[in-house]
């Protein structure tokens, strides 16, 4: 796994796991996208925003920001799975009440970049992100499932 | 029974890690205690009254003789000598430190157990039939089933910060043991058309708003389980109400839009989610089907059993039930002894249970959800010698499915949500049916008992059920009639004001002689409950 970059972005501490450059395009809200997309290619999305309704858009987004108001707020991690399953490939970030325990499922939900409120500890995430070697289901990363493992 | 291989030994390893990773940064200070509580609830470690509990999962609630036995360890070794059984078959250890929770999580892992996701707001512990794999009424044994569920929903990315718990029950019979519709989703597996699957329920529950599940899909096979679950816990994760944590289930989403529309969202959903391919190949249930078969049972023993000894013969008559194979037997051995507190073992008799397990029953012991052991498979030659060593320990009380047969939460005396005390109401209720032949005459009669509204004790689903409430700074009972947890489940209708303690023994006399004088032959309580009505029950209470 790539070492991410740890940078500040926008004042921001930010985690990108991409090799492109990250997007300076300010994201606009999900409403004012759907009513007016003008020439936006970055799109924020709240916890309760229908991540579908970006689904006819996804080849002209380069980043979509999935809002956590609380770390205990999962929905986000649905909006993830939903949009990498439509075959966004752009960047797709985490933005908010992000710990550093939910990481490596947010990897797995589709997310390579990450805006945490609070600075993640890098010697923390290093050990989170390398410590399971064993996934049991299929999701959104290249990770194959122990049931593939066991039968090819 | 399920063993481990090395994908699923290398899982729970790295979980230990895990956590002892976590339990240090918090010591240190690096995670608050917000941040730290789901993640020491994932693992099981909630914070009670007066220490630390630790809930071990038992998957679908069989469990080995080598692993009860560390179970009688970790009792031993780390609390006051005994364990708790629990309803959702599990165990419990009441007084744990949290500097020891991260060995505990690794001598268990070194017997192939764990406390991943018994409990925090995740999928919880798939339950199933206790009886699984001896019973002659099941279309296929629901644990292979079951432990393809638990690997699918271990360490889940999507469905690790759900709306709130969520919990999955597995049967296979038209008799339901496991309360499957009282769950937030209930799989039963039937047989259609020579392919197995299963009908889907989703939406039951008890707490403070008990539903019993409509069923939301009549059939789905066995190919397409996990993305049917998949889609089902997708929508009620992306819809399921987040503003109110006592609003949050899948059964107040369910009841709010509509078994339809929820139905059609999941199939909406799971359209989408068939053509991932998270599916596993059929060869992976049958790998885990494998490791369930019959153990090689000594069909050259004896039919007969000698029931000269009247002890005996009640206790057979009682907690032995029929195996499928004829000259075996199923034991439920009871944790309600009278004055003893429902669900609870010591260190000694959990060893007990283990060898006998060991000597006479191929190794396998089972958690019910009414808080019980069972020996599966148990030639008949053999039981009097079982129920000898069981008799000596104090683990002989014939009561099973009795009136003493009492489930119970832990109440006010361990668990910081109670309104009120489970425990010695259990104790107070066996003391005044204690007279066996009473008991018997009563017969089936199951009495649940929840210290507060969220129902931990299945209230809603007891013949009888009680509800201990705070009524102004006192501890108050209220009474419920006619629940069942059973395939014919129903919820208990509250009798009307409640009681003091003393009070509410009072009443559940007054229900029962009611139910003697007016039963019919051959009807259990809840058989002349449903006849005669709430009413006349009522009218006996309050007069």
């Amino acid at each position: 796994m790539a070492d991410p970059d740890q940078a500040d972005i926008g004042g921001e501490p930010s985690l990108r796991f991409r090799d492109d450059e990250p997007s300076d395009e300010p994201a606009v809200t999900l409403d004012s996208f759907l009513t007016d997309p003008g020439n936006a290619t970055a799109v924020r999305i709240e916890a309760g925003d229908d991540a579908r309704a970006l689904l006819p858009h996804l080849a002209r987004l380069s980043l979509v920001e999935v809002s956590f108001p609380s770390f205990r707020d999962g929905r986000g991690y649905s909006a993830a799975r939903v949009l990498r399953e439509a075959g966004y490939a752009g960047e797709l970030r985490a933005a908010g009440d992000v710990l550093v325990d939910q990481l490596p499922l947010m990897r797995r939900c589709g997310f390579d970049s990450f805006a945490p409120e609070a600075e993640i500890d890098a010697d923390a995430l290093a050990r989170a992100l390398e410590r399971h070697e064993v996934r049991y289901q299929r999701a959104a990363d290249a990770a194959l499932p122990a049931w593939r493992l066991r039968h090819g | 029974m399920y063993r481990y291989d090395e994908y699923d030994q290398s899982a729970v390893d790295a979980r230990v890690e895990e956590f002892r990773d976590q339990v240090a940064r918090r010591l240190s200070g690096q995670l608050t205690e917000d941040q730290f509580k789901p993640l020491r609830l994932m693992n099981g470690l909630y914070l009670q009254l007066h220490a630390y509990m630790l809930r071990v999962a038992v998957p679908y609630g069989t469990v080995s003789s080598r692993q009860m036995r560390m179970l009688g360890h970790i009792a031993r070794r780390y609390d006051r000598g005994y364990g708790h059984f629990t309803t959702r078959q599990n165990i419990q250890f009441n007084w744990i430190k949290l500097e020891d929770a991260p060995d505990i999580l690794a001598e268990l892992a070194t017997v192939e157990m764990h406390a991943i996701q018994t409990s925090g707001n995740c999928i919880r512990n798939i339950s199933a039939d206790q009886f699984a794999g001896a019973a002659a009424d099941e279309v296929a044994d629901p644990r292979p089933w079951a432990e393809l569920l638990r690997q699918w929903s271990t360490f889940h990315p999507e469905f690790s910060y759900l709306p709130r718990k969520f919990k999955i029950a597995v049967i296979a019979a038209d008799e339901d043991r496991a309360a499957m519709r009282l769950h937030d989703i209930g799989l039963k597996l039937v047989e259609r058309d020579g392919v197995l699957g299963a009908e889907v329920y989703a939406g039951g529950g008890m707490g403070r708003t008990p539903m019993v599940a409509p069923l939301i899909r009549d059939f789905v096979p066995a190919d397409d389980l996990l993305s049917y679950l998949e889609a089902a816990l997708r929508v009620y994760n992306r819809y399921g109400r987040r503003d109110n944590i006592y609003k949050a289930r899948i059964k107040i989403l369910i009841h709010e839009i509509g078994a339809d529309a929820y139905r059609a969202q999941v199939e909406d959903e799971f359209a989408a989610v068939k053509a991932l391919g998270i599916d596993p190949p059929a060869a992976e249930l049958a790998r885990i089907t494998e490791m369930f078969a019959l153990p090689p049972l000594d069909r050259q023993a004896p039919d007969a059993v000698d029931r000269s000894d009247p002890d005996f013969a009640v206790w057979l008559d009682q907690n032995v039930r029929p195996h499928k194979v004829p000259n075996h037997a199923v034991v439920t051995v009871s944790l309600k002894p009278a004055g003893g507190i429902p669900g609870d073992a010591s260190a000694d008799q959990i060893d007990l249970m283990a060898d006998l397990a060991e000597r006479y029953g191929h190794d396998e012991l089972r958690v019910t959800h009414a808080q019980n052991i069972v020996l599966p498979h148990v030639a008949k030659r053999d039981l009097h010698a079982v129920w000898t060593a069981l008799a000596a320990a104090g683990l002989a009380e014939a009561n099973l499915d009795l009136i003493s047969d009492i489930i119970a939460c832990p109440g006010l005396d361990y668990c910081s949500l109670a309104n009120a005390r489970s425990i010695p109401l259990a104790q107070k209720i066996q003391a005044r049916f204690a007279e066996p032949e009473r008991q018997r005459d009563l017969g089936e009669l199951k009495l649940k008992i929840s210290g507060c509204i969220n129902a931990c004790g299945h209230h809603h689903a007891g013949h009888i059920g009680v509800l201990g409430v705070d009524r102004k700074g006192v501890e108050n009972f209220q009474l419920l009639l006619g629940g069942s947890g059973a395939e014919d489940a129903s919820l208990g209708r509250i009798a009307g004001p409640g009681f003091s303690e003393d009070g509410v023994v009072d009443a559940i006399e007054r229900v029962t002689d009611r139910y003697l004088a007016v039963r019919e032959d051959g009807e259990r309580f809840l058989d002349t409950y449903r006849r005669v009505g709430f009413e006349t029950f009522k009218e006996a209470i309050y007069g």
